[in-house]
């Protein structure tokens, strides 16, 4: 669906994307995952043929955007970072200009409505104004709106940023609906766990660059160990503590707050640190998450 | 999503029908979003000319007419000199309201043709779309502005019909200018307020509105020569009452608003092209 092969957009000086190589196929859920200023939304608005590429081949379902820009754009379906809604008209409103831009029939919209309402929850909604709603309702009708086309493909730019988890929820399991109807989703986040909800597959980003490619399980594998064992001895004590437990599981990481511990078992491990006589003040072994992926590939965290 | 099979965009949308018709896409948007408005717009194309008629067309008008016998500015009563005039400011205003602020709007304060652009609509359509809607507004503004008139008895002669079409094709060379200064606009930041205050205000006050542009001194007198207005109102006045004015000048007034017109579209359809690209 989408190919892209040596990306680049540069703004003067400035390169936010350089250079970078990635491919979606059909049906498929493909992630950009990355801090803020990774170049996610940059390569999402170039793969929405709305921004010109500086540099590098792209290919959007068989056209080059810059050729067939308004053709491709006809076939996708695009979910901004920020709700471009028109707040002087109602919920059902936007969603039928918004297919009128399509030059979709009033009796097509007609029933195409109803079902989109029903799809985003917002059934009795629908003669609110936007400015009524909910920060997730807002995103779902941005959703069902990039939907009135059943779009080749549904962009989506940082889904869920600013909602609360229950509304993250609710968002998720919209979008898991749509990926069982196979519908080809393309999403940049920067939360790991949205990642590994609902990407088959993703590039994690930084500084414009891909770090690193694959399944979420197939990176946690590749760049970090099944476990993690965080521990808290006070941010005065961390440092210090991390140097006699060094020597304890695969690899470690000392962030200001706590040390990441990365272990093929995390309880073994922690037990070790205690046999040593190191108490932490608190304690966790969980599973390595792409939290950690990004950590070992960048030596920072995605939410600073 | 249950009800109707997916079917996928390719057998739903029609690309060859949005490269052709996305301007009127374009348009029906802004159509909608004016219609939430319909009260302040009847309010204004109504009000508007009541107001004027009654203080100046009478009022003043009626002073003049008592000194001049009758017989004003063109050997006219007042309220026919007059009456052209205000029917090409209500043409202007009338289609400058909807290529400023919803240009504003669309860009920066809901980012509206952003979604356009993203559904596959161009710049250009875009451009076109707002200047399309301006233009029906202006058709609604300046049809009732001209019965109103009509019912005031400032018109002679059925030529006076022209002044409608006229009008309206003045008005959407305007707005085309408009509308290519509101595309730089990053956000309002007062320029429409300074626009509004340096540059319609005395466009209206120098464009021979009130009085004969010759009455003036040479000193102000280009004010009118490079005001839409004047061009405007003595093509109007012409159609009016056979107010005395050459073909050549005719021409070059048809030819000044059509150069303008065109050169604002060219700028707003490039300029909302990039905007929308960058």
């Amino acid at each position: 669906m989408i190919v892209a092969k040596g990306l680049t957009k540069t703004y003067g000086d400035f390169t936010a994307v350089a250079g970078i190589d990635f491919s979606v196929a059909r049906g498929e859920a493909f992630g950009l995952l990355g801090p803020n200023g990774a170049g996610k939304s940059t390569t999402m608005r170039m793969i929405t043929a709305t921004l010109l590429r500086s540099g590098g081949d792209l290919s959007i379902l068989g056209k080059d955007p810059d050729k067939a820009g308004p053709e491709i754009r006809a076939h996708l379906g695009v979910v901004p970072q920020a709700d471009n809604l028109d707040t002087e008209l109602k919920v059902h409103e936007n969603l039928y200009i918004y297919g009128r831009y399509f030059g979709l029939s009033r009796k097509y919209l007609a029933n195409k409505i109803e079902e989109l309402l029903a799809f985003a929850q917002l059934e009795d909604k629908r003669n609110a104004k936007v400015d009524q709603l909910s920060g997730g309702m807002k995103r779902r009708l941005t959703i069902a709106r990039a939907l009135v086309n059943e779009p080749e493909v549904l962009l989506l730019d940082e889904p869920t940023t600013g909602l609360d988890p229950q509304a993250r929820h609710v968002l998720w399991d919209r979008l898991f609906r749509l990926k069982e109807q196979g519908v080809t989703l393309v999403i940049t986040t920067h939360y790991m766990d949205e990642a590994e909800q609902l990407c088959d597959r993703l590039i994690v980003m930084d500084q414009g660059k891909i770090m690193a490619e694959g399944s979420p399980a197939s990176l946690i594998q590749n760049y970090s160990s099944p476990e993690v064992v965080e521990v808290r001895f006070g941010s005065d004590r961390n440092a210090g503590v991390a140097t006699k437990i060094s020597h304890i599981g695969d690899r470690m990481d000392v962030l200001p707050d706590r040390i990441l511990i990365y272990a093929q078992d995390g309880e073994v491990a922690l037990s070790e640190i205690i046999a040593l006589g190191q108490h932490p003040l608190t304690s966790l072994v969980r599973r390595s998450s792409l939290e950690d992926v990004f950590l070992r590939l960048t030596g920072r965290t995605l939410v600073d | 999503m249950t009800q109707t099979q997916w079917r996928g965009a390719s057998a739903i949308v029609n690309t060859h029908k949005i490269a052709r018709f996305g301007a009127l896409y374009a348009a029906e948007y802004r159509m909608r979003n004016m219609l939430k408005w319909w009260q302040a717009i009847l309010a204004f194309g109504i009000g508007n000319p009541l107001i004027y008629l009654t203080s100046i067309g009478i009022g003043v008008g009626t002073l003049i007419d008592h000194h001049t016998h009758g017989a004003g500015p063109d050997g006219v009563k007042y309220l026919t000199f007059l009456a052209p005039a205000l029917l090409a400011t209500s043409a202007l205003q009338g289609t400058m309201d909807e290529v400023t602020f919803p240009v504003v709007h669309g860009f920066d304060w809901r980012k509206v043709f952003f979604a356009m652009h993203a559904a596959g609509l161009t710049g250009k359509q875009i451009a076109q779309g707002v200047i399309l809607s301006a233009v029906t507004r202006t058709v609604f503004t300046v049809s009732v502005y001209w019965g109103i008139l009509w019912l005031f008895s400032a018109f002679d002669s059925a030529r006076a019909l022209w002044l409608i079409p006229i009008q309206i094709y003045f008005g959407a060379c305007f707005g085309a200018v408009l509308m290519a200064v509101s595309s730089y606009m990053k956000e309002d930041d007062g320029w429409f307020a300074i626009i509004g205050r340096f540059v319609i205000a005395p466009m209206f006050l120098f464009s021979g509105t009130f009085y004969s542009l010759s009455t003036l001194p040479l000193s102000v007198r280009w004010v009118g020569w490079i005001s839409p207005l004047w061009h405007a109102t003595e093509v109007g006045r012409y159609f009016a009452y056979h107010h005395p004015i050459s073909s050549l000048m005719l021409a070059v007034h048809v030819a000044y608003m059509t150069l303008l017109g065109l050169a604002g579209l060219y700028v707003a359809n490039r300029k909302f092209a990039l905007r929308l690209a960058a």
